[in-house]
């Protein structure tokens, strides 16, 4: 096209804004920007709101001023004036002997003799047996702040025998103690324990098949109508609710498959455990539950490895499988990675199918293995807070911080991991 | 006309020969199509590759260049709906027989791309990985090195072979691609538009490399730039865009005559910068 035959003028009348509309126009529209840096401001505060009265609900519970009565004081146990904390398993036993009935001393024989019981548990035995500690009322960190001398007044008035003290929930007694019905008591490790074993053996589980389905779906399933209906399904059955996945799992991870979750077949006879209601049937239920979300995201982490990476591999006469395990896994795995963080995540918080499945509500020997009886944190305080008494929600409340500890620290695992990969990918490293 | 070079000595194919060879065509395309879908991106291409020579397909964009060049090591399977139709024949054999394995192909006709593509680990893992999958014994450093100096890059990179390949620079990350194309001793290499992402200086190290690897290789090169075509082919083929958008071969012959006497009025409008 020459120069001869272009248009001399502009074909559309000029009403362009000029000079100060110019400036007017281009102010407007940073005033618009500006409205919508507000509301995206205002969005977050609101979120962070929400996060903190979060926290400061669960933090209130947590803490606070407690009224304890013991039964039979601790000073009074000392034994030629060796306090009780120091004393010697046999003194313990004799002290256990001396205060507690012989019908209740012949039951705790016959669940474990005493013979064999760590002087850890003996002491934890004269304190609930003999000392006793009954919390006769608690409250939260703000009364206790701010109102201390009122309660003060109110514990000398209404229970003169017991003491104020200020309490931690939160302490690492209650992480080292099992379950237990004496509130002053009760523990979360078998929870914690119980929650440890689920979540490793569902990510366990979970992952491989997980990622497998994905690479099988991006890689090799052709695109026809039986695998649109599949992938349809994936996506769908991420929506449905987890109490779904609980009935399945009684029905086929508990019931039908008892001899397996039991673990009859291996050979284990646990008289406590003598059906399916194992960690291992909660684990398989919770995979099941993670397992469309797992697919999902590997999916979108291998559809976002860029072509021309599969590209230089196959020009150099690589096959197939040589192509995905060298270049689209590695490159797909900080996006895999982030799936399994959110796996987790939604695992180690859900309740109803485990409640379905057949958490025991009070557990109070540590799970071992696959085929112990279980209980995870999030049954634990469910069950909790639907006691009655105050004390369990000043208990779910420090269950619930373990809980929060325990997910991030599990998900910072995975972040690590995941820089890792990222940073190897970037080039970094 | 059977004639063992040796290139053809050490090549144990197990590609069924179908046809005679000759000893100057390498790869001998007789009526390619190519679809994408219902799009015949493609039209009716028959063309001969001389053997250790370098010949640049030329033409204006879309006009299906890229399409071709990827038909000769069948980088086209990769695209999901592509069809090729008609025969490819590399040293005699038609390389979309059924029973051919494009992995075969593909380790004998090497590819670089137009994006540098370096694989995100180290620059000695770029070069040896290839290798080692297609079962390289000996001593893989010394291949690595040979290879990094064919691709005049070993002395930018002999220092710090274990960093990763893309700290490089976007020249020396090309450098590594064709690195790692040729550690694989590929018969053939195709470029697709090498230097297209490289400023001027890294692009004329790309074309002085192409000088000195068609000693040993048969190049085919698309490029966008009919300067870079004139410099460095051997032969030249121009294709272009039919009325139903297919790409067609318009002229194919020596690079000189291509450029000097061209014998279609399309190519002359071309090359003069007339269109396109």
């Amino acid at each position: 096209m020459s120069v001869s035959e272009r248009p001399s003028a502009l074909p559309v009348a000029c009403t362009l804004p000029k000079d100060h509309l110019l400036k007017r126009h281009i102010a407007m529209r940073h005033r618009v920007g500006r409205i919508w840096y507000f509301l995206f401001l205002l969005s977050t505060i609101v979120g962070i709101i929400a996060l903190t009265a979060l926290l400061y609900n669960i933090v209130n519970q947590s803490f606070g001023l407690v009224a304890v009565q013991n039964t039979v004081e601790p000073e009074t146990l000392t034994i030629n004036g060796v306090p009780l904390e120091e004393l010697t398993r046999e003194q313990l036993v004799s002290i256990l002997e001396q205060y507690v009935s012989k019908g209740v001393m012949r039951r705790l024989e016959s669940e474990i003799p005493f013979a064999m019981r760590s002087r850890d548990n003996i002491y934890q035995l004269v304190q609930e047996r003999v000392i006793r500690p009954e919390i006769l009322m608690s409250w939260q960190l703000v009364d206790s702040v701010f109102h201390r001398e009122e309660i003060a007044a109110f514990i000398v008035e209404n229970y003169p025998s017991a003491r104020l003290q200020f309490r931690a929930w939160l302490n690492p007694d209650f992480i080292r103690r099992p379950q237990s019905s004496v509130p002053a008591l009760a523990g979360v490790r078998t929870a914690i324990l119980g929650s440890l074993w689920v979540i490793s053996i569902t990510i366990l589980v979970a992952f491989p098949l997980g990622l497998g389905a994905a690479i099988y779906l991006e890689e090799y399933a052709s695109d026809n109508v039986v695998n649109r209906i599949i992938q349809t399904n994936i996506n769908n059955l991420a929506g449905v609710p987890s109490i779904i996945y609980g009935i399945l799992g009684l029905a086929v991870f508990v019931r039908a498959l008892e001899p397996l979750t039991s673990g009859v077949i291996f050979g284990v006879n646990d008289p406590t455990t003598a059906n399916g209601r194992t960690v291992l049937s909660a684990s398989l239920t919770l995979a099941l539950l993670v397992l469309p979300l797992l697919i999902i995201n590997a999916q979108e982490a291998i559809r976002a490895v860029p072509r021309s990476l599969r590209e230089g591999s196959y020009a150099l006469g690589a096959t197939k499988w040589e192509t995905i395990w060298h270049h689209v896994l590695p490159s797909a795995m900080p996006g895999v990675l982030t799936g399994t963080i959110l796996a987790i995540s939604r695992a180690i918080g859900e309740t109803a199918p485990l409640v379905v499945v057949g958490a025991s509500t009070f557990v109070s020997l540590d799970p071992n293995g696959p085929f112990s009886k279980f209980t995870t944190l999030p049954v634990q305080i469910y069950q909790w807070t639907s006691r009655p008494q105050d004390q369990f929600r000043n208990l779910a409340g420090a269950a619930i911080l373990v809980l929060l500890f325990l997910l991030l620290s599990l998900n910072a695992g995975a972040v690590l991991l995941r820089n890792r990969y990222s940073r190897r990918i970037q080039g970094i490293s | 006309m059977t004639i063992f070079t040796d290139t053809m000595a050490n090549s144990s194919l197990s590609l069924p020969i179908m046809e005679p060879r000759d000893a100057d065509c390498v790869i001998e395309a007789r009526g390619v199509n190519v679809y994408y879908g219902d799009f015949r991106a493609v039209k009716d291409i028959t063309i001969k590759i001389q053997r250790r020579k370098i010949t640049a397909i030329i033409g204006p964009s879309g006009c299906g260049k890229s399409t071709l060049l990827r038909t000769f090591n069948r980088m086209n399977d990769l695209i999901p709906g592509s069809c090729v139709e008609g025969e490819v024949f590399f040293e005699g054999c038609n390389i979309y027989d059924r029973d051919v394995d494009p992995v075969e192909v593909r380790r004998r006709i090497g590819m670089v791309f137009q994006k540098p593509n370096p694989f995100p680990k180290s620059i000695y893992e770029n070069v040896a990985w290839g290798a080692r999958i297609n079962g390289f014994r000996g001593d893989m450093d010394a291949l690595v090195e040979q290879s990094l100096r064919q691709a005049a890059l070993w002395d930018e990179v002999k220092d710090h072979l274990r960093a990763s390949a893309l700290t490089l620079s976007g020249g020396q990350q090309q450098r590594l691609c064709i690195a790692r194309a040729i550690a694989i001793q590929p018969e053939v290499i195709l470029m697709d538009e090498p230097a297209s992402a490289l400023d001027p200086i890294a692009t004329l190290k790309i074309e002085d490399l192409m000088r000195e690897l068609v000693r040993d290789y048969t190049i085919i090169i698309v490029t966008h730039n009919m300067q870079e075509a004139a410099r460095v082919s051997d032969y030249t083929a121009f294709l272009m865009m039919d009325k139903d958008r297919a790409g067609m071969l318009v002229e194919y012959g020596p690079t000189d005559q291509v450029f000097t006497t061209p014998r279609d009025k399309r190519t002359e409008d071309y090359i003069t910068g007339r269109f396109g």
